[in-house]
C-alpha cells in the first residue's frame, strides 16, 4: 500500500469513527450463512439420512476449501525443509511458513512476530509454559492458581508441575451460574502464587471470563497471567496487549485450521529469559559437545522440523476468519445463541448447565433421567453432532454434581434453523424414553 | 426395526428405569469397580461365590441407559450360575454386542441378554455394554475384595 492510500484509508476511518452516532453498535457488514456454508463442502451430507447438523464446534470444527487448498498447494508445489535450504524451493516455503506467523501477530494483535510461537495445540503450549517458565520459576510451597473452568490441559500439566516442585495448585471456585467467584481469585493471589492460568472461555460451559481483569488484579501483584485460549480466539476479538497477557495459547483446529497446530504468545522480554522447552535442530545457534547456544525468538521454542503444511492452514484459516471479522462472528452467534438459550429452555425436562452472564455459543444441558450419552445416539439418528461427556472438564461436572452434560456448540456457519432442528431433536430423545 | 428402536428396546428402558439387584452388598465376598473414563459411566459389582457358584450378585453406579441395563440383567442372567457358565456367557454376549449376533458355547443361553444385539450397530456404544461385565470379569478374579467386603461390614 502507498503512503497515500495510507492515508487516504486513515483519514476515511477516523472520520466514520466521528460521524457515528454515541451508544449505537457498529453497522455490521451483510452476513450471509448460506454462502458460507458453500465454503464448508463437509456441511452438505446426510448422516444417517438426514442432513448433519454440527453443533459440536468446541469439540473441532470444519474447514473451508480455501484450508485445504492452501495445505493441498504447499504439499504438491511448494513444499521442502524450511530454515535451512538455500534453494528456491525452500526459500519459497520458507516464507510462506514465516508469513503465516505475521498473519498470527497481526490477527492476536501482538507487538512482535518473534512473540509468536507454534506448536502443536493449546495443551503443548500450556506445558511448553509450565515446563520451561513454570520450571524455572515456581518452588516449593510456592502456589500455582487456576480456576475450576479449566480443561484437563489447563489442569495436569499445572498439577504435574506442582508435584515435581512440592508447590501448591490453588483453584477460583465458580457460582451455580458458572462464572467465576472473582472475590475469591483475589483473595487467592498470594504473595507465593508464582503464576495465573486461567481460561478466556469455559469449553463446557461457555463462561467468558473477566480476563483482562484478573490479568490487571494478578500483575498489581508483580504475577504473571497465561490465558488459555482455545475457546476464545474462534469467538472473540483477540488483543494480546490490550489484556497484557503473558502468555497466551490457543489451538488451529477449533478456528477452521488443521490439527495439530496452534499458537502460544509469550511476551519477548519474558521468552528471553525463559529457558528452551526441546533440544534438537533449528533451536539451536551453535552446538558443539561441550556448550550449546540457543537460537533466537521464536526459534528458541521450536526445535525439530515443524508442522509446516499445517502452520500454513492456519495461515488460511486465519485469513478466512479475519476476511468475515470477528465483529460479525461474534454478533451472529450471539444471536444462535439467545435462539438456542430459549429453544431448549422451552422443553420441560431439560436444563441448562451454565447460565454466566457472559457467554460464548455453547449451550451444555440435561435432560432429567437421561443420561446424555443416550442423549448424544439418539440425536446422531437424527443428523445432529453434540459432544456428550464431562468435557474434559470433570471438576465442573463434579460441581454441579452431574456425571456428563450434552453440549451444543455453535460456529458461524449454523443456522437458526439447526438450532430449530436441535430443539425437535432434543423432543424426540424424550419420546423415545417414554 | 430402525436401528434407533432395535437399540432402545423396551426392555432396556424398562431395566434404565427400574435396575434389578441395584444394592449394596454387605455379605459379598467378591467385588470390583468398573469405569469408562470416556463418558463417565461407573460401576460397581458385588459377587457372593460359593463353590463356585454365584449364589448372589448385585451392582451399583450411574451411568447411561445401555451400561444399566446391561448391568440390571447381568445380574439376573447370572445369579445360580457358576464362573465357568458366567465365562462363557461373556464371550458370547461379546459377540452378540459387536457382531450383532452370539456364537461361542453359550450362544443359546443368552435369554433377554439378546435384546443388546442392537448395539453392535452403535460402535460408540459397544463399551456402555459391556462394562459390566469387565467388571463382573475382575470381582470374579479379585480376592482382595473378599477380605475388604468381610472387614469393613
Amino acid at each position: 500500500m502507498s503512503t497515500t492510500s495510507e492515508a487516504l484509508e486513515k483519514q476515511i476511518v477516523s472520520e466514520a469513527v466521528t460521524h457515528r452516532p454515541p451508544h449505537t453498535l457498529p453497522v455490521l457488514p451483510a452476513f450471509d450463512v448460506n454462502a458460507i456454508r458453500e465454503d464448508f463442502p463437509i456441511l452438505k451430507q446426510k448422516i444417517h439420512g438426514k442432513p448433519l447438523v454440527y453443533l459440536d464446534n468446541a469439540a473441532s470444527t470444519q474447514k473451508p476449501k480455501t484450508v485445504v487448498d492452501a495445505i493441498c498447494y504447499t504439499y504438491l508445489t511448494e513444499y521442502a525443509n524450511i530454515h535451512r535450504g538455500v534453494h528456491l524451493l525452500s526459500e519459497l516455503c520458507t516464507k510462506a511458513y514465516e508469513d503465516t506467523r505475521i498473519v498470527l501477530q497481526h490477527f492476536i494483535h501482538a507487538r512482535e512476530s518473534r512473540e509468536i510461537i507454534f506448536v502443536r495445540g493449546t495443551t503443548e503450549g500450556v506445558n511448553l509454559v509450565a515446563h520451561t517458565f513454570g520450571r524455572k520459576n515456581v518452588g516449593e510451597g510456592d502456589e500455582v492458581l487456576i480456576t475450576a473452568l479449566e480443561h484437563h490441559s489447563n489442569i495436569v500439566p499445572w498439577q504435574l508441575l506442582c508435584e515435581e516442585k512440592r508447590a501448591k495448585l490453588r483453584v477460583v471456585p465458580i457460582d451455580d451460574n458458572g462464572d467465576l467467584i472473582l472475590e475469591e481469585y483475589e483473595r487467592l493471589l498470594s504473595p507465593r502464587t508464582k503464576i495465573v492460568a486461567v481460561g478466556h472461555v469455559s469449553n463446557a460451559l461457555g463462561t467468558v471470563n473477566p480476563v483482562k481483569d484478573m490479568i490487571r488484579m494478578a500483575h498489581d501483584r508483580g504475577i504473571p497471567v497465561l490465558v488459555d485460549g482455545a475457546q476464545a480466539a474462534p469467538h472473540l476479538k483477540i488483543d494480546v496487549q490490550d489484556l497484557d497477557a503473558d502468555f497466551y495459547t490457543f489451538s488451529g483446529h477449533k478456528i477452521y485450521g488443521p490439527s495439530g497446530i496452534g499458537v502460544l504468545y509469550g511476551k519477548a522480554a519474558i521468552m528471553e529469559n525463559t529457558p528452551p522447552y526441546q533440544g534438537g535442530g533449528d533451536m539451536i545457534s551453535s552446538v558443539s559437545f561441550e556448550k550449546t547456544t540457543y537460537n533466537v525468538l521464536p526459534y528458541k521454542f521450536e526445535a525439530g522440523t515443524p508442522n509446516i503444511g499445517g502452520t500454513i492452514g492456519l495461515g488460511a484459516a486465519i485469513d478466512y476468519v479475519e476476511k468475515i471479522g470477528l465483529d460479525v462472528i461474534a454478533a451472529f452467534e450471539h444471536g444462535l445463541l439467545k435462539h438456542a438459550t430459549e429453544v431448549i429452555s422451552d422443553i420441560p425436562g431439560v436444563r441448562i448447565i451454565g447460565t454466566a452472564k457472559e457467554k460464548s455459543a455453547v449451550v451444555s444441558f440435561v435432560i432429567e433421567g437421561i443420561h446424555p450419552h443416550d442423549i448424544g445416539t439418539i440425536l446422531d439418528q437424527e443428523g445432529i453432532a453434540v459432544r456428550t461427556g464431562h468435557h474434559c472438564a470433570q471438576p465442573i461436572m463434579d460441581r454441579f454434581c452431574i456425571p456428563a452434560t450434552a453440549r451444543a456448540s455453535m460456529a458461524f456457519y449454523n443456522t437458526i434453523e439447526e438450532i430449530d432442528a436441535l430443539g425437535e431433536g432434543i423432543r424426540k430423545v424424550k419420546e423415545v424414553f417414554g | 426395526m430402525s436401528s434407533l428402536n432395535s437399540l432402545y428396546q423396551e426392555v432396556i428402558l424398562d431395566h434404565t428405569k427400574k435396575p434389578r439387584n441395584f444394592r449394596a452388598m454387605a455379605e459379598a465376598n467378591h467385588k470390583a469397580e468398573g469405569y469408562n473414563p470416556l463418558c463417565g459411566d461407573k460401576v460397581t459389582v458385588y459377587l457372593k461365590i460359593e463353590d463356585d457358584k454365584i449364589t448372589d450378585i448385585s451392582f451399583q453406579g450411574s451411568g447411561c441407559a445401555i451400561s444399566t441395563a446391561s448391568a440390571s440383567i447381568l445380574t439376573e442372567t447370572l445369579k445360580g450360575k457358576t464362573e465357568a457358565e458366567a465365562e462363557a456367557l461373556f464371550e458370547s454376549f461379546h459377540d452378540l454386542v459387536t457382531k450383532g449376533e452370539a456364537s461361542g458355547e453359550a450362544a443359546a443361553d443368552l435369554g433377554k441378554l439378546e435384546v443388546f444385539s442392537g448395539v453392535s450397530e452403535f460402535p460408540a456404544r459397544v463399551k456402555c455394554a459391556t462394562l459390566s461385565w469387565h467388571t463382573l470379569r475382575a470381582a470374579i478374579a479379585d480376592s482382595t475384595g473378599a477380605e475388604e467386603a468381610v472387614t469393613t461390614e
